[in-house]
């Protein structure tokens, strides 16, 4: 009968030879083989310690960004919202009123800015939608947490550090991705 | 009827009992550190390296988990026997260390302090009871478990382990001919006078070697408790400390039958390559047997390591494997290794002329 892969392997039903009966030689030659791994290298990464690189399209939680005077960009359009194919985003507008321009860029923000991080599928379209550059997708995945409610991230979790109050902190939170606001390849 | 007791003895043993004890339960201890750094090792893995550095403190949380299981005695267990069985293994597993000269002397306070809890003349016979007795820990386990795989574990193991003391004994004897005494300090004092007894008992080396592993119940003889096939073994019912004292005990077993093979074949306590007598004029009697004591200790840990690398290296024996091997290779070559022990002691007794 033709075989129809090449794997075939027929099986020795020889009986064994003294040798192989004798059977601490072949004890002998596992050992030796069980003490090369110990020159090994191990592919274990120490994760907490080391963690392995992201790939630069990786797409982590959402970052609610600040411009360079800690203002915050958004104006509460509802793009985003809109383009959530997973509907994780919810807000709700609100006016900005005199003496408050410190704190926001434009007349309208969001007083309330929800992510179900859940029902998030980082699809980063809430990225592609925004006008203002005001959200993006960062290098950090969403951390586990004992209830459900920990998972629906407020304006407090997903806003960035203050430029100007913090900018070590700032600097971290930005992360490579957002370098480049016109160098994502998501416009083309 | 004035029954003097000497204190200072009693003291002193006392002491060393708990010294060796402790000193048992530590290295026990840490053997299950090092089964898993080696099985890591080995295997391409890291193993446990999160509590302390390089997990140190790992047994120290294992222990403490295992206080803190819940005790589950299963209702249709005979209670007193349940509870007899880790404490059996235990007891049976630490008692081996009474004999094992774990140095020479140190002279402190103005006398002699022997580094051996009890010189008894028929120490190895002593050894050969209580590792014998060391089964019952498991019979009794297995069998007040009330539990079917229990107790085909605790057979497997009773079989196991009264099938593997012939050859052991038998390993023995040609032993016995060449050194001519039972007591394991003049053993031990013999091989540092001549060559070890390796060299002059390869072969009973070896049988004695297969038939500690057995004794141990180790990998490739650990059939008592073949997960696949047992579940656990004769301590599938046992929960929280109880679990922890088998497991203990067959560490604690590991350790002291290395301690056993190192002062029966590889020297005990002797430094290779020195003259001992010679170096006790140089640095003093004190010095001279802390190093032993610490040679004694290097060789047992290869010793442990040797078990632990055989142990995750081969797969376990078949139950008829494991029986075809007891009764039809081993005691055979061990009896053919006696008689000619017995041939060539006569012959040399004889000035080798036939």
């Amino acid at each position: 009968m033709q075989a129809l892969t090449n794997r075939l392997k027929v099986v020795s039903r020889k009986p064994m030879t003294f040798w192989e009966r004798m059977y601490l030689p072949a004890i002998l030659k596992g050992m030796i083989i069980t003490f090369s791994h110990i020159f090994k290298k191990r592919p274990t990464i120490n994760y907490p310690e080391k963690t392995r690189p992201f790939s630069p399209v990786f797409r982590g939680l959402q970052i609610l960004n600040r411009d360079e005077e800690g203002r915050e960009k958004c104006t509460a359009c509802g793009l985003c919202a809109v383009a959530c194919p997973a509907e994780a985003i919810t807000m709700e507008a609100a006016e900005r009123k005199v003496g408050e321009e410190h704190l926001y860029k434009e007349e309208k923000y969001a007083a309330k800015y929800e992510i179900n991080m859940l029902r998030c599928i980082f699809c980063g379209f809430c990225e592609e939608a925004c006008p203002k550059d005001a959200i993006y997708l960062s290098e950090t995945f969403a951390p586990s947490n004992f209830q459900r409610k920990g998972f629906i991230y407020g304006k407090e979790d997903l806003l960035i550090p203050d430029p100007k109050k913090d900018p070590e902190a700032y600097k971290k939170a930005l992360g490579s991705r957002a370098k480049h606001p016109e160098g994502h390849g998501n416009e083309h | 009827m004035f029954l003097t007791i000497d204190w200072t003895i009693i003291l002193e043993k006392f002491v060393l009992i708990v010294v060796v004890v402790m000193g048992s339960l530590i290295i026990a201890m840490y053997a299950t550190w090092g089964e898993r750094k080696v099985a890591a090792i080995l295997q391409d893995r890291r193993g446990p390296n999160r509590a302390g550095p390089a997990g140190i403190f790992q047994p120290l949380a294992d222990g403490l988990k295992l206080f803190f299981k819940e005790e589950i005695i299963p209702n249709f267990s005979s209670k007193f026997l349940f509870i007899l069985g880790p404490c059996l293994a235990m007891l049976t597993a630490i008692m081996i260390g009474a004999v094992v000269p774990w140095g020479n002397k140190l002279h402190l306070f103005n006398r002699d302090m022997s580094l051996q809890i009890a010189d008894i003349n028929i120490g190895i016979l002593f050894v050969f009871g209580v590792v014998s007795m060391g089964v019952y820990g498991i019979m009794i386990g297995g069998w007040a478990s009330n539990n079917k795989f229990s107790l085909f574990g605790a057979l497997r193991a009773a079989s196991q382990i009264i099938s593997y003391e012939l050859p052991m004994g038998l390993a023995l004897i040609a032993l016995l001919m060449v050194t001519g005494t039972l007591s394991l300090k003049a053993m031990v004092g013999g091989q540092m006078d001549h060559i070890w007894n390796i060299f002059k008992q390869p072969l009973g080396f070896l049988i004695f070697l297969v038939c500690a592993f057995a004794e141990c119940n180790r990998t490739p003889f650990d059939l008592a408790e073949a997960e696949n096939e047992l579940v656990g073994g004769y301590h599938t019912e046992y929960s929280s400390m109880k679990l922890g004292f088998y497991l203990f005990a067959e560490y604690i077993n590991m350790f002291l039958s290395s301690a056993v093979m190192v002062s029966l074949f590889f020297g005990g306590y002797d430094i290779p390559f020195f003259n001992d007598a010679a170096l006790i004029d140089k640095l003093g009697l004190n010095w001279v047997t802390i190093i032993q004591g610490g040679v004694l200790f290097i060789k047992i840990v290869c010793f442990l390591i040797f078990f632990m690398w055989v142990r995750w290296t081969i797969p376990r024996f078949r139950y008829d494997q494991l029986m075809n091997l007891g009764w039809k290779i081993l005691i055979p070559l061990a009896i053919f290794n006696m008689l000619l022990t017995g041939a060539l002691v006569l012959l040399k007794q004889n000035h080798w002329h036939f």
